[in-house]
């Protein structure tokens, strides 16, 4: 089926605007028909599917599932579910207060919190469709290890003290869970509803994305980032990171500047390194989280993010040498 | 008078519930008093762990993503 996009990006980009094959501006129109018409295509299919199944992942069932569990379980189902639970930032206030709530650890929290924007299963999807199965396995591993690590840390330091005192008070009894009704019809019209809220809330970031990776594509001479950003440089990691912390976009839109940047010769781990930092570190996501943790936690949080990134492209750069 | 609250932090979303709210509620002619919560800890004390919620005469009724238009009727009319 992923053979029909080229496909139709050689029909539209050769026949119907006829540019010469071989140009910067067909190169990069051809980037650009292919990605938009794959990844919409896979983004509508993904979140429509997951939507179905959606009552089933709910995060007052997560902290069900969280609940009473050992520290070491916690860890785990915490990011695997981070993972399989796409949820809008605007709700991670109050995820963060019902999880603390009901007695789960705040390292389990936070690893929730992190593993969540970072892994999802449609940017998972589409990231393996896109540059392959063998690279979105890589990144799902990392960011899994990522938001493992840092619930770890956050428990192991007692950083506790940094959530606001007022989290502490609240009481928030039995978890509301209004009725669903479980029929079939009342699911597709939940998962439609989540398509279009979904899609209504990224499709600029993933246009914006393509229409990054197209330039670069089209416009960027082969050995730019060669010369560089290649693996004997050692600043080329955090040089990436620190580029990708002011900038912010959804997991799914990151995906076609990181294809343009591989073809281009970028290291994986550089390339990775830099997609993580895009999505996980976000301005928006912070100022929410204030709500909620004082300062000093935020930068701590900042600051183990930015050094762990580095860290997974210098390792992956050795990795795959 | 129903007295409803929308729980949220001000995100669009929560923004288009109580607009969709108030459209409904002229629509059908039925008096309502609204109310945006706003304040992380009043949420969180209602149990509500996704916004938007929507709170009918102190009983939640909704929470996590716009509510569907017959749904709002349901409230409306209940």
């Amino acid at each position: 089926m992923l053979a029909l996009f080229p496909w139709l990006a050689d029909a539209l980009t050769y026949r119907l605007l006829a540019l010469d094959p071989g140009t910067r501006l067909a190169e990069a129109v051809h980037f650009f028909i292919e990605d938009t018409s794959k990844i919409f295509v896979l983004l509508i299919l993904i979140v429509f599917v997951m939507g179905l199944f959606r009552t089933l992942l709910a995060p007052e069932r997560v902290r069900q599932i969280l609940e009473g569990r050992s520290r070491a379980l916690g860890y785990v189902l915490a990011v695997t579910l981070g993972a399989v639970t796409p949820f809008c930032s605007c709700s991670s206030v109050p995820l963060f207060i019902g999880f603390l709530e009901a007695g789960i650890p705040l390292g389990v929290t936070m690893a929730f919190l992190i593993t969540s924007p970072l892994v999802n299963e449609v940017a998972v999807v589409i990231l393996a469709s896109v540059v392959g199965w063998k690279l979105a396995v890589v990144y799902v591993a990392t960011g899994l290890g990522v938001g493992l690590i840092g619930g770890v840390l956050i428990d192991r330091l007692r950083l506790e003290r940094w959530v606001e005192g007022y989290v502490w008070q609240i009481r928030m009894g039995a978890v509301a869970v209004p009725g669903q009704a479980p029929g079939l019809g009342a699911r597709v019209r939940y998962a439609w509803g989540e398509v279009r809220d979904i899609v209504g809330r990224i499709w600029l970031y993933v246009l914006i994305g393509i229409g990054i990776g197209a330039a670069l594509h089209g416009y960027v001479p082969q050995d730019l980032f060669a010369r560089y950003a290649g693996p004997e440089n050692p600043f080329a990691v955090p040089v990436a990171v620190l580029m990708g912390l002011p900038l912010y976009s959804n997991a799914t839109g990151i995906i076609p500047v990181a294809e343009a940047l591989l073809a281009k010769g970028v290291p994986v781990g550089t390339t990775i390194a830099f997609m993580m930092s895009v999505v996980a570190l976000s301005p928006p996501e912070f100022i929410m989280l204030r709500k909620v943790l004082k300062p000093a936690l935020l930068v701590f949080l900042g600051i183990f993010l930015a050094l762990a990134f580095v860290a997974v492209g210098l390792l992956l750069n050795g990795l795959f040498m | 008078m129903k007295s409803i609250k929308v729980l949220g932090s001000g995100c669009k979303t929560c923004v288009n519930t109580a607009k969709l709210i108030e459209d409904k509620a002229r629509a059908l002619g039925v008096a309502i008093e609204i109310e945006k919560v706003t304040d992380m800890a009043a949420i969180a004390s209602h149990g509500v762990m996704r916004t938007p919620g929507v709170v009918v005469d102190g009983t939640v009724v909704h929470a996590g993503g716009m509510p569907q238009p017959d749904a709002v009727e349901a409230w409306l009319k209940g």
